[in-house]
């Protein structure tokens, strides 16, 4: 017992806690200052007047009143992307390849997920339980997920691309696009004939719908309602568990220091002694127990989920992942909750920027156009070049 | 040894290609019997997918129909089969499937499909090919304002139906509405015809935005809840709107939901729960009511439980009028040539020739353009978040109104 409080190291633990503090408040502070100049200056024009007439608020309020509750969506869904985006910049790092089967492992890991609590919900335990034990019941789901995805990565590594690790490196890539449409048809297929239908709703249960209400804030003629959903909690909370997890795998163990050194120079490594075979199957494992954990949570935020489920999130997950410096494991953190919030503030305020001819509709253009000017600027990513370390 | 196995595989997957080229022409190729010969009736449908729910519905009641009533039509010697194809609610795929049908000459008459996005581009091939298609649910009026022969349908119109939404809302005292549709050519449409009647009525449109999000509508929400509006009207599809509800009554949103018949299904209460039920409520007008308000289903309902052990989803009864107005009309069209097979034209214009067909959803004459003479337009109130319940959804309106002329 004393030896390992002697081995653990604090520092890894705590550092990611705060970058991720930091990068959140940073994110959110500069998009906020952003959108607060934006409606000062248009508050008198044209904009401001259209706003006015529509909503009968000013510009101003409109933007300050809704502003907390973006940075609360945003961030909720840029941990999610930042979770699917570390599978993605680990498996990069090691291989420096893209798995575009990322994405379907996500959705297998929401399947696995979704397909134990509807199978509990029709035993009758779901509806049983109390609150503790509702939280146990999304426990074992979250681990069910991770052990199906992590598991199913490994095996997809195994089969799709260890025998192609000598091929050109867009050989894997394609064999990658391969494996990601035989597992969408593969879960369609399974659902199909166990269940009928492919489509699953994830079932009520626990207090996880319920919303925490902090205040209200005046909003002309209303009011906006200031809360966060517990569900919301819980997915920032195990993002962030899980991050702070890998982070310490991957910085302070044996096992992470084995994968770094696979990442920097594969010949070498296994001139040390260490299996690089065996090293980059838990790259996989673990790249896919966090994508299944995010898959859970994914469902469980958002509530129906699909065989296709996968495609946007794991794109823009990749995408998170360039933006933040792809091979880097805390760009991909940056990345995804820089984008998680840039999409939200784009759909949020969009429509009101733009006097309603641009809604909702067009956040991803502006969140992906955002993303090309940074890459012009800085084509490793946002983290690409200051950190040396990969994986 | 890797070499070989890929060599292998890119055989099997050269191979499979050719199978799936070759299968579904092999059996048009075979000879018709001496005795009694084959004709084929198609149906277009999503089998597969978000939509299949409503999808597989409209082929069972066409299977149905024409398992009922194939004695008229083997009586003059014609065997009657039912060639189902999914289109995946996906224009490209019914395009494809409609490319497939038309070159299968044993196909004379057709029932879909179920979205207007879909039947529109699938139609100019029918057009083309001059084969007819019933539709049992298709109410964009682009369908029929094309004017071609071999398209027609037995539901009402969007234009009539998006005023019909829209009216009703005006009755309910609804002050603004925030309006919100999924880009699809129904859905779209739809909410582009309640929003003109809106306007015309008074009521405040306080946004107008399209969507392809099908799981995280917090942005969205972000200007809804700011309008402070006393409805949302999605126009669009019960995948979609299930999600964006329960996500705005989970963000306070208290007031009324409305869509249009694309919300008839009851996996639309599998998806939002009681959050359909909770503030306003949520109400949608439709072409086509459920089962029980039709006069002439019992039947159908109970054949339909019988067969296939669940109640028919909405459009599954018009699909099985549909059906019999292909069977009737190939049935006339025979009759005229004295027993001799048909052309796909002589079928086209014996459907068009039909006057007064009673099927069990309505009585149709087909006008001009092949809208119904008549149709019906319901709006209905949900009632319970059992989905099991969704038949029992209260009807609050009944309106029979005639296209509108050119």
């Amino acid at each position: 017992m004393k030896r390992f409080s002697e081995t653990i190291n604090v520092r890894e633990l705590l550092r990611p806690i705060g970058q991720m503090i930091a990068f959140s408040l940073g994110g959110g502070a500069v998009l906020s200052l952003v959108v607060v100049l934006l409606a000062l200056l248009l508050d008198q024009t044209a904009v401001g007047q259209n706003l006015q007439a529509r909503y009968s608020v000013s510009l101003v309020t409109y933007t300050l009143a809704n502003l907390p509750q973006v940075l609360i969506d945003g961030l909720t869904i840029g941990f999610v992307y930042a979770a699917i985006a570390l599978g993605y910049t680990m498996v990069y790092g090691v291989l420096e390849f893209i798995n575009f089967a990322h994405s379907e492992i996500f959705a297998v890991g929401a399947f696995v997920g979704v397909e134990i609590l509807i199978a509990l919900k029709n035993a009758g335990i779901l509806s049983a339980a109390s609150l503790g034990v509702a939280y146990l019941i999304l426990l074992l789901a979250l681990l069910a997920g991770m052990t199906a995805s992590g598991f199913l990565a490994v095996a997809v590594e195994r089969i799709a691309y260890r025998p192609l690790r000598g091929a050109p490196r867009l050989v894997p890539l394609i064999s990658a696009i391969g494996v990601s449409f035989f597992l969408q048809d593969i879960i369609r297929l399974v659902e199909s004939l166990t269940t009928g239908q492919f489509n699953r709703i994830i079932p009520t249960f626990g207090n996880f719908d319920e919303r925490l209400i902090f205040g209200q804030l005046p909003l002309g003629a209303t009011t906006v309602v200031l809360g966060v959903q517990i569900k919301s909690l819980i997915v920032i909370l195990v993002a962030v568990i899980m991050l702070v997890g890998l982070n310490y795998l991957v910085n302070a163990t044996k096992i992470g220091k084995a994968i770094r050194a696979v990442a920097q120079d594969r010949p070498t490594a296994s001139l040390m002694g260490i299996d690089v075979n065996r090293i980059i199957s838990i790259t996989f494992l673990i790249g896919g127990t966090l994508g299944g954990a995010a898959g859970v949570l994914y469902a469980l935020k958002f509530t129906r989920i699909d065989p296709f489920v996968g495609f946007f999130p794991g794109l823009k997950a990749f995408t998170a992942a360039v933006l933040g410096g792809i091979g880097n494991l805390t760009g991909a953190l940056l990345g995804g909750i820089v984008l998680g919030l840039l999409e939200t503030f784009a759909g949020a305020f969009m429509s009101a920027f733009t006097m309603g001819a641009a809604g909702a509709e067009y956040k991803d253009i502006f969140a992906f156009g955002i993303l090309i000017l940074v890459l012009i600027f800085r084509p490793n990513g946002l983290m690409g070049e200051n950190v040396s370390q990969k994986a | 040894m890797s070499k070989r196995i890929f060599a292998l595989f890119s055989l099997l997957i050269a191979a499979s290609m050719l199978l799936a080229a070759c299968g579904p022409a092999a059996s048009s190729t075979e000879a018709p019997a001496a005795t009694t010969q084959t004709i084929k009736i198609a149906t277009q449908s999503p089998l597969s997918g978000d939509q299949s729910v409503l999808g597989v519905d409209i082929k069972r009641g066409a299977e149905m129909a024409l398992e009922q009533n194939n004695a008229a039509l083997l009586a003059l010697g014609f065997k009657v089969e039912l060639t189902p194809f999914d289109d995946q609610a996906n224009p490209d795929t019914g395009v494809a499937n409609a490319k497939q049908i038309v070159s299968d000459p044993a196909i004379l008459c057709g029932v879909g499909h179920l979205n207007s996005g879909v039947m529109i581009p699938s139609s100019e091939e029918y057009h083309n090919a001059g084969l007819v298609f019933v539709s049992p649910g298709n109410t964009n009026p682009k369908i029929t304002d094309r004017g071609y022969l071999e398209v027609n349908r037995i539901v009402g119109r969007d234009d009539v139906q998006g005023v019909v939404g829209a009216d009703f809302a005006n009755k309910q005292g609804m002050k603004s509405i925030f309006i919100v549709h999924d880009k699809t050519a129904y859905g779209q449409g739809v909410a582009e015809f309640f929003k003109q009647e809106a306007e015309k009525l008074g009521m405040t449109v306080t946004g107008f935005e399209g969507t392809e999000e099908k799981a995280n509508f917090d942005s969205l929400l972000t200007p809804i809840l700011a309008s402070n509006s006393d409805m949302v009207f999605f126009g669009g599809l019960y995948p979609q709107a299930g999600v964006l509800f329960k996500q705005a009554r989970e963000k306070g949103y208290a007031g009324t939901f409305m869509g249009p018949d694309g919300m008839d299904s009851s996996a639309l209460v599998d998806i939002a729960g009681p959050t359909l039920l909770d503030g306003g409520g949520m109400v949608y007008s439709t072409v086509a009511g459920p089962a029980s308000v039709y006069p002439g289903t019992a039947k159908f309902v109970a054949d339909f439980k019988a067969k296939y052990n669940a109640d028919p989803q909405p459009f599954s009864a018009q699909s099985f009028d549909s059906m019999n107005i292909c069977l009737k009309a190939i049935e006339e069209a025979v009759k005229a040539k004295g027993g001799a097979l048909p052309t796909r034209t002589e079928v086209a214009n014996a459907v068009r020739a039909l006057k007064d067909f009673p099927g069990i959803t309505g009585t149709f004459t087909f006008n001009a353009i092949g809208d119904p003479t008549f149709a019906s337009y319901f709006v209905i109130k949900v009632n319970s978040a059992d989905p099991a319940k969704w038949g029992e959804n209260a009807v609050i309106e009944t309106l029979s109104i005639a296209p509108p002329s050119k």
